[in-house]
């Protein structure tokens, strides 16, 4: 075997009740490299990773770390033979300070037990001055970014003598600037000689860092090739198993009336003077930096938040929003960046997550009227195309990709003419994300106006009529489509009024 | 379907049924008197009580919310209806009074709840206090004795079924309804699953937990009648403990404590459990001290147990671990 080899898994099988998870899995990554893990929600990444960490055990299967075999039970055992996992959903205690969150779990101690503080600050200082990180030892983590959190748990992977890190969607929550931080530090770990184990969706930055890349599909490996012998066609039809005629499936569609206007909304320290509109068959981007403000502006306008003035005209006349049921009521929908928390109930049915806003259609002398119910659920669910069992399951099993689709699918049910789409994509797999595109596609073809904000520009481009960039709370520019690059966008984003 | 999953269903759906049967075969094997027609019409309307009170409890925990102020608000409720009827000897009077004290005591937990924000463990541990102490200031501390024909609620029968048997199925089939048929019961599943998603589904919280508490309200209303009615007098001090039973019986009948998740037949199966435990402990000659130790372990292993199939959900949630929650109610 090569010298170079770090970590090397072997015919690894793991099953769950009624699921093969992985199928004989077989890879190996290299000292002072970025291996890049990639594959459909699903397809067994996040449950190989788990068994590295020591989180789960196989079932069967060698995993060699320096070509010894070695047996990992826990995070801590995986620590110990120098693997580290940054987890997709970071785990913090908001109130812990930057040094607390160092030293957390090996303080220093003295004799009678008692933590020594001034060593341990000793420890996060130095941690910090190696990492060239500039933050107060005493802020609280609540205060930092996602991003700036990151690279504090990177750091203390390092510090820990991780050889080997995991990441795992490490940019799903994070601005392009801050990914830029990110990928400088992975650098300059690779650099040094750390294996990193990266997991991902996003084709661009895949191929802005990767030096391998192994695709898994349904448990299996698929292929492992070095990046420059791959292209992101090739990794996407990897993927899915199938080629895919376009990543994104515009059309052009007839721009009708003016469906949708916003004047003037304001709500202090947070938006200021927003302004726009959406026309029927229009699909409208909101571009911007994580923080800009595109969510608040959506989360105001459907009545989650409320805000100080402003005009909300749809068709043409004005509405009076001051909760969700105005704007269910008028014919205004928004899908939350946040599905787990405004999205789903997880606990409860396909069925009952479809219906749970239009309850009002299916009762009958305050009766709920059952076969009427599971007809429209069932239609619903043909059409968009929703995998699950049945529509009993529970949502909390259905995969990301499908969660989302059972939300648009409450929203369709309602028939709305506005539909703000606040990062309908995030955390979806590639298959999915390609029938949600379609889904706006067709539903622009209806004559709905739809609002996408996006944090991915190439989404924003491939899909979009017109998108206004926000900064700081307002909107900075308007960029209609001969206008869109990347550049122009960005110019926008950075620069505010 | 596959055949597995179907298994895993009807485990999760009779498993608690199982457990009540598996007691009464135990039970008979103990005390040959148990599965005689006395005793087991005995237990029935024991646990016809606190059955009633599961109810609510179960309709409140299922919205996130729970009430822990029944005991004394049934005390209430049923002393003045008591001294109602010994005033003006009218039995729907007096029913009436009992319902609507109880039902204003919920509307008040109900306000604690949506228009102060205050947790429900707090609101009704509040009026817990304020209600035992109303009743006990009404009568000063005085039981109310001599309450004739009053006892029909709680002693009578029609076609041979004694009336409180017949109280908690007509209350058994009208939760059973809520949940299982009106958009009342849709919404508090919602809620209980996940509050901020209900509201961006457009349903109105405060409302619906409202309803929640006046349905409850209710419910205790009528269950303060059958207990003064089966103790023979109006007794401020009744009812003591009744939350805790009330609330055991909601959770080993399946409901989560977490929200969003229980149903009304599981709820007087869980009922059943709790009851049929205490007759088989009284038949046994368990000494009662003794009893109350196991009662409080058996709430506590029942959390336990929900606790834990919440984590097996939050890993199939990740797409970890296929595990098909039983979704119906």
């Amino acid at each position: 075997m090569a010298k170079d080899i770090k970590l090397r898994i072997e015919n690894i099988n793991k099953s769950f009740p009624g699921v093969k998870a992985l199928d004989d899995i077989n890879f190996s990554v290299k000292k002072g490299s970025v291996h890049v893990l990639c594959g459909e929600n699903g397809a067994g990444k996040s449950t190989l990773m788990k068994i590295i960490n020591g989180i789960y055990n196989q079932d069967s299967g060698n995993i060699y770390v320096d070509n010894e075999l070695v047996d990992i039970n826990s995070p801590v055992e995986a620590q110990k033979h120098g693997i580290s996992m940054i987890f997709q959903e970071l785990n913090f205690v908001p109130e812990m300070t930057v040094e607390e969150n160092f030293v957390a779990g090996r303080w220093p101690t003295n004799k009678l037990g008692k933590v020594d503080w001034k060593e341990s600050r000793e420890i996060a200082k130095k941690l910090l001055e190696e990492e060239e990180l500039h933050y107060s030892l005493d802020t609280k983590l609540k205060n930092l970014s996602i991003s700036d959190i990151q690279l504090l748990e990177i750091t203390k992977a390092v510090s820990y003598d991780s050889d080997i890190i995991i990441m795992d969607e490490p940019t799903s929550a994070i601005s392009e600037k801050e990914i830029e931080v990110l990928f400088e530090k992975i650098n300059s770990l690779r650099e040094r000689g750390k294996s990193i184990i990266y997991i991902s969706h996003k084709m661009d930055e895949i191929f802005q860092i990767a030096d391998q890349i192994t695709v898994l599909r349904d448990g299996k490996v698929v292929a492992t090739e070095n990046a420059e012998n791959l292209t992101e066609d090739k990794v996407v039809s990897l993927m899915v198993g199938r080629e895919l005629s376009k990543t994104f499936p515009k059309e052009d569609v007839e721009i009708g009336k003016k469906i949708f206007e916003v004047n003037n909304l304001n709500r202090k320290g947070v938006l200021k003077d927003i302004n726009f509109d959406v026309h029927r068959g229009e699909i409208v981007g909101f571009a911007g930096l994580v923080g800009a403000g595109r969510t608040e502006v959506m989360r105001a306008l459907f009545g989650l938040d409320r805000f100080d003035t402003g005009e909300i005209k749809i068709r043409g006349t004005k509405a009076e929003i001051t909760n969700t049921s105005d704007s269910i009521n008028n014919g205004l929908v928004m899908l939350s960046e946040d599905r787990r928390r405004y999205g789903i109930v997880p606990v409860r049915s396909v069925k009952e997550n479809i219906t749970i806003s239009k309850l009002e259609e299916f009762i009958y002398g305050g009766r709920l009227h059952s076969k009427e119910e599971r007809e429209v659920v069932t239609n619903m669910s043909d059409k968009l195309n929703i995998k699950t069992p049945s529509i009993e399951t529970n949502v909390s099993s259905l995969s990301g990709g499908n969660q989302q689709k059972v939300i648009l699918a409450k929203w369709l049910v309602n028939n709305p003419d506005v539909l703000l789409l606040d990062e309908p994509t995030r955390g979806i797999d590639v298959g999915a994300k390609y029938e949600i595109y379609k889904l706006m596609v067709d539903l622009a073809k209806d004559g709905k106006g739809i609002v996408m904000v996006s944090s991915e520009l190439p989404e924003l481009i491939g899909m979009c009529d017109r998108i206004y960039v926000m900064s700081e709370g307002t909107i900075t520019g308007e960029l209609s489509r001969d206008e869109f690059s990347q550049e122009a966008i960005m110019k926008y984003a950075i620069g505010s009024n | 379907m596959k055949l597995s999953d179907r298994f895993m269903k009807a485990r999760q759906k009779y498993g608690i049924l199982l457990v009540l049967i598996l007691l009464f075969i135990i039970a008979s094997l103990l005390n040959s008197n148990f599965l005689s027609v006395r005793n087991l019409s005995n237990i029935s309307k024991q646990v016809s009580i606190t059955t009633i009170l599961a109810f609510g409890e179960t309709i409140l925990i299922i919205s996130g919310m729970l009430d822990l102020s029944n005991g004394a608000v049934l005390a209430l409720a049923g002393l003045l209806s008591v001294s109602v009827f010994k005033m003006t000897g009218s039995l729907l009077l007096a029913f009436l009074v009992a319902i609507i004290v109880a039902v204003i005591c919920n509307i008040i937990n109900g306000l604690m709840v949506t228009k102060f924000k205050t947790p429900p463990f707090i609101a009704t541990l509040a009026m817990m206090a304020m209600a035992r102490g109303a009743a006990l200031l009404y009568t000063n501390g005085q039981n109310i004795y001599q309450i004739g024909d009053y006892t029909v609620f709680g002693q009578g029968s029609i076609f041979g079924i004694p009336t409180p048997i017949i109280f908690l199925i007509v209350i058994g089939l009208f939760t059973w309804y809520i949940l299982k048929h009106t958009r009342l019961g849709r919404s508090l599943y919602a809620i209980g699953g996940n509050e901020e998603a209900a509201v961006a589904s457009g349903v109105n919280i405060n409302k619906n937990k409202m309803k929640a508490y006046i349905i409850n309200g209710v419910f205790v209303g009528i269950a303060g009648v059958i207990f003064m009615s089966r103790v023979n007098a109006g007794l401020p001090n009744g009812g003591q403990g009744f939350e805790f039973e009330a609330l055991t019986s909601s959770i080993i009948g399946g409901t989560s404590f977490s929200g969003g998740i229980g149903t009304a037949g599981g709820t007087v199966i869980g009922a059943f459990i709790v009851g049929t435990l205490n007759n088989i402990m009284n038949l046994s000659a368990v000494n009662s001290y003794l009893q109350q130790i196991i009662r409080g372990a058996i709430i506590a292993l029942a959390v336990i147990y929900d606790t834990y199939s919440k984590n097996m959900k939050v890993k199939s949630e990740k797409g970890e671990v296929e595990v098909d929650e039983n979704s119906n109610s």
